[in-house]
């Protein structure tokens, strides 16, 4: 698989995959997609990077550890569900709000979390596969 | 002193508790001196319990409730009643004095500290016990004891001896307290209340039998009734101090005022009267013999404890007005000298270095003072006129004479069991003070006055209170007996009577007393020759249903958890098959498949390559070449789910894919699996049969799914709610991340944890993998489920 085409294809289509799968979970509240399908993509992304270019590689690329990644994540998805209890709203309930034009809401900010946790499991899962050193 | 219920309550239950958790910082400043400050946590909930006293010589009772968990209608609320009351000055009144006690006993001892602070936890739960009225309260401050009682029988856990006795008494009185707890259950279910004092009528209700079994059980476990005794000779590997505050005055009393508390609703009945009189006559009867097999001055008196609990027993099972009264005055007795009699055993051992009887003698001198304080527990023992002993034991015997032959038997088992006791006391004395000095370990001297004080105070007290009856009957002995039975009215009898016939069984069982101490070495070496015959003890049974239950659960562990994935999987689809089929079967539920057949061209087209995809994968050669088939088949599958309306399930579908099988070419890889898949016929046939099973149910079931209507209650609402309320026209969407968030959370949740356990596996063995690792499927399985479940 460490053909040359493929090595240099693969940051290419790792990008395109990326920003694809950013795109995908902006766009799930509306039409097909979410954070969960977006993290699938986005990890999908990763592993080809990796088995181009060497896990260790694909780890420098993505600079913090996947795992960390996914705590990152369900720290995120918490905490949007908590920004209701100030407002005497029980846990999880949504919010929404316009801030400098742009529409925001706490479920985007959990299905934020969805995507990062999705995306760092198993980002960490295939590099793990792929060898290398395992921090 | 008058103080009002509530402070009372909160003196003597969470007073303690706050010494707790001080007593380790006060031993830091002030050293062994902090038994002094700290006993008088203990003397203030004395005096302010005794405080009450006039308020409930009338009968009366005090309640104090507190708020616990309104929404499921709990109050924290404690009773104080004649019972209670003298439960509760006996727990503070010995506390005070061991806590004294143990400030000397202990002195230098590094971990002082926590042993004050297990003993003044102890005490507040023990105070919360006899207090409490709400059944889950009593339960509650009935473990904690429990508890207690574990971390200071282990508190010198580097023995193993002290670990087994704390582990063994745990595991003993853990029993009771889950059939307590069962008990109170019960009591509540039937009673709508969780207070005991609401309690409904339990007496000839079906479920009365197995109330009265499961209240003893936990009593006489607590209490340490045969069969359930042994644990506490055992448990005298706990420091003195404890010996004589838990395990002969306060708590294995606790099942004593169990049985006294439940009288009023589960006394009278013969079921409760004749177990109660048969288990304590015998545990009275074996505790007197068996005291004469010991040699060690503390395990002579715990002897002497079962037989006193096991006569506590008989008499509450016999349940007459002479014989309640008498439980009581026995009560107060008992805590008095047994106490004060450890206390010494205590203080002979710290004197000397020995607690053997054989060794000791002629102690008088060197300890005089201490000497006295065990002249005065042992006449307290012996029932000597007109210590409370004395007449405790007179009211016990004129409840049984001139009875019939049962009341005869009772009577008879008392006195001898008395006069067994009576022996002991005089061993206990005579031995180790009369007699010429015997070399000591440690050079004979005096006890210090921390230690000297309980024992004195205790003995001047069984002798004062005798002279007393108006303190003693009215204040302590009638409420107590009016809570007992109910408002029956107890007329106690103070006087030494030469012309009654208690008196004079009295005078026998002093004579028998002697004759025991006469022959008590004859009697000691028969004992012991004969438990060198008997190869079986109680002790031993302990261990025998201990490590058999032990060795049980590792064969469970081993059949169930045997370690091999193959056994696994074969074991999850069958049950997945019986699962979708079983109610089929059972019920009769069988599919028709009388579903329209309308399908298109294009998507007989699809489950054509979804057909070929599984034929791909039975008939593959390689592994890689199967993963590659399982693909297909999956992605004809999301074909399908796009076609039928569903892109979100399409789509991540899809994904899934494509992500499983770049992951299961990995842990190909990874595993250094062969590139064929080698079995053997009959593992093939096996493996192959279990499929087909698994997936002819599911099919079955299935179909017979699409036979039903499918309710549009959920979708109606999801498509009616899901912009006005989540501004989302993605229906799938908007429930994953806001009607049912908190189902993700708990989804997302699990992802990274089976994430974390993977990283770990494959940090631990960089090179190979055990083959029960968790495959890539734990992250993405549930999720399929659940967007299935979603868009349905």
């Amino acid at each position: 698989m460490n053909t040359l085409i493929f090595r240099t294809i693969a940051p290419l289509l790792t990008t395109v995959m990326l920003v694809f799968s950013v795109f995908v979970l902006l766009r799930g509240h509306n039409e097909p997609g979410g954070g969960f399908i977006g993290g699938l993509i986005a990890a999908a992304a990763i592993a080809v990077y990796g088995i181009a270019l060497g896990p260790n590689a694909a780890r420098r690329a993505m600079r913090v550890n996947p795992l960390a990644v996914a705590g990152a994540g369900l720290v995120i998805a918490v905490l949007s569900g908590m920004l209701s209890l100030p407002f005497d709203l029980p846990f999880l309930t949504g919010l929404w709000g316009e801030w400098l034009g742009v529409s925001v809401s706490t479920p985007t900010a959990f299905d934020i979390g969805v995507y990062l946790v999705v995306f760092g499991t198993l980002s960490a899962l295939a590099l793990g596969l792929e060898g290398g050193e395992v921090e | 002193m008058q103080v009002s219920p509530d402070i009372v309550v909160l003196s003597v239950v969470l007073l303690p508790l706050l010494g707790a958790v001080l007593a380790p910082l006060l031993h830091h400043v002030m050293r062994a001196h902090a038994g002094w400050v700290l006993a008088l946590i203990p003397a203030w909930g004395f005096v302010a319990l005794y405080g009450l006293a006039p308020e409930l010589a009338g009968g009366a009772t005090l309640r104090v409730a507190w708020d616990w968990a309104p929404s499921w209608d709990l109050k924290l609320s404690f009773l104080i009643d004649g019972l209670s009351l003298t439960f509760g000055l006996a727990i503070a009144g010995v506390g005070a004095f061991v806590l004294l006690y143990s400030g000397s006993y202990l002195k230098g001892h590094v971990h002082q500290g926590r042993f004050l602070a297990y003993l003044l936890g102890f005490m507040a739960a023990m105070q919360g016990l006899v207090l409490a009225d709400n059944l889950v309260a009593l339960y509650l401050f009935w473990e904690l004891t429990s508890v207690a009682s574990f971390l200071l029988i282990g508190f010198d856990h580097s023995r193993q001896a002290a670990r087994r006795a704390a582990t063994q008494a745990l595991v003993v009185t853990g029993i009771g307290g889950l059939a307590l707890l069962a008990a109170g259950v019960g009591i509540a279910l039937i009673s709508g209340s969780w207070d005991l004092s609401g309690a409904a009528a339990l007496k000839g209700l079906p479920a009365y039998p197995v109330l009265v079994v499961l209240v003893l059980l936990a009593a006489f476990t607590k209490s340490a009734q045969l069969p359930f005794h042994f644990w506490l000779p055992n448990a005298m590997e706990a420091p003195t101090p404890v010996s004589a505050y838990l395990h002969s005055a306060t708590m294995v009393q606790a099942g004593v005022y169990l049985v006294a508390r439940m009288t009023p609703h589960l006394g009278g009945e013969p079921m409760w009267n004749a177990t109660l009189m048969l288990f304590g006559g015998a545990t009275l009867l074996w505790g007197g013999v068996q005291a004469f097999r010991q040699t060690d001055l503390k395990q002579m008196l715990a002897q002497t404890t079962l037989a006193s609990l096991g006569l506590l027993m008989l008499l509450l099972g016999a349940g007459s007005t002479l014989a309640i009264t008498a439980a009581v005055l026995y009560f107060v007795a008992h805590a008095l000298y047994k106490a004060a009699f450890f206390l010494v055993a205590g203080a002979i051992d710290h004197g000397t270095g020995t607690r053997d009887i054989t060794v000791l003698g002629g102690l008088r001198d060197p300890m005089t003072l201490t000497f006295i304080a065990a002249i005065m527990a042992a006449i307290g023992m012996l029932g000597v006129p007109p210590l409370v002993g004395f007449f405790a034991k007179e009211e016990m015997y004129a409840a049984f004479a001139g009875g019939d032959p049962g009341a005869v038997l009772a009577l008879v088992a008392l006195i001898a069991g008395n006069a067994l006791l009576g022996g002991v006391a005089l061993v206990v004395l005579i031995r180790p003070f009369m007699g010429q000095l015997l070399p000591t370990p440690i050079a004979p001297h005096e006890a210090s006055l921390a230690m000297l004080a309980g024992p004195l105070v205790m003995g001047i007290g069984g002798i004062a209170l005798g002279f007393f009856p108006g303190i003693m009957g009215d204040q302590l002995v009638v409420p107590a007996v009016s809570a007992i039975l109910g408002g029956a009215e107890a007329h106690p009898h103070f006087a030494i009577d030469p012309m009654s016939l208690a008196f004079w069984l009295s005078v026998a069982t002093w004579v028998l007393a002697y004759i025991a101490f006469r022959y008590a070495d004859a009697g000691r070496t028969l004992l012991r020759a004969g438990a060198a015959r008997l190869s079986w003890s109680f002790d031993r049974g302990f261990d025998q249903a201990y490590f058999g239950l032990v060795r049980f659960a590792g064969w469970l562990t081993r059949v169930l958890h045997h370690g091999s994935l193959e056994r696994y999987l074969i074991v999850v689809f069958i049950a997945l098959g019986c699962a979708a089929a079983g109610p089929l079967w059972l019920m009769n539920g069988w599919p028709s498949f009388a579903v329209a057949w309308d399908a298109t061209f294009y998507e007989l087209g699809i489950m054509l390559v979804a057909v070929l995809g599984l034929a791909l994968v039975v008939g593959a050669r390689t592994r890689l070449m199967g993963i590659l088939a399982l693909g297909v088949q999956g992605a004809a599958v999301a074909l399908l789910f796009l076609f039928y309306g569903a892109p979100d399930l399409g789509f991540t579908q899809f994904m899934v894919e494509i992500v499983s099988v770049v992951i299961l070419a990995l842990v190909m890889t990874r595993l250094n699996l062969d590139a064929r898949d080698q079995r053997p016929l009959e593992d093939w046939a096996r493996d192959g049969a279990v499929a087909l099973f698994a997936g002819l149910s599911v099919t079955m079931l299935l179909f017979r799914v699409l036979e039903e209507p499918l309710s549009s209650l959920l979708p109606d609402f999801f498509d009616r709610t899901s912009l006005p309320l989540a501004h989302g026209r993605n229906v799938v969407n908007v429930i994953l991340v806001d009607f049912r968030g908190l189902d993700t959370l708990g989804e997302i949740a699990v992802v990274f944890t089976a994430g974390l356990a993977v990283f770990a596996l494959l940090r631990g063995a960089p090179k190979r993998v055990t083959p029960g690792e968790p495959q890539t499927e734990p992250p993405a399985r549930p999720r399929r489920t659940r967007a299935r479940k979603a868009a349905a």
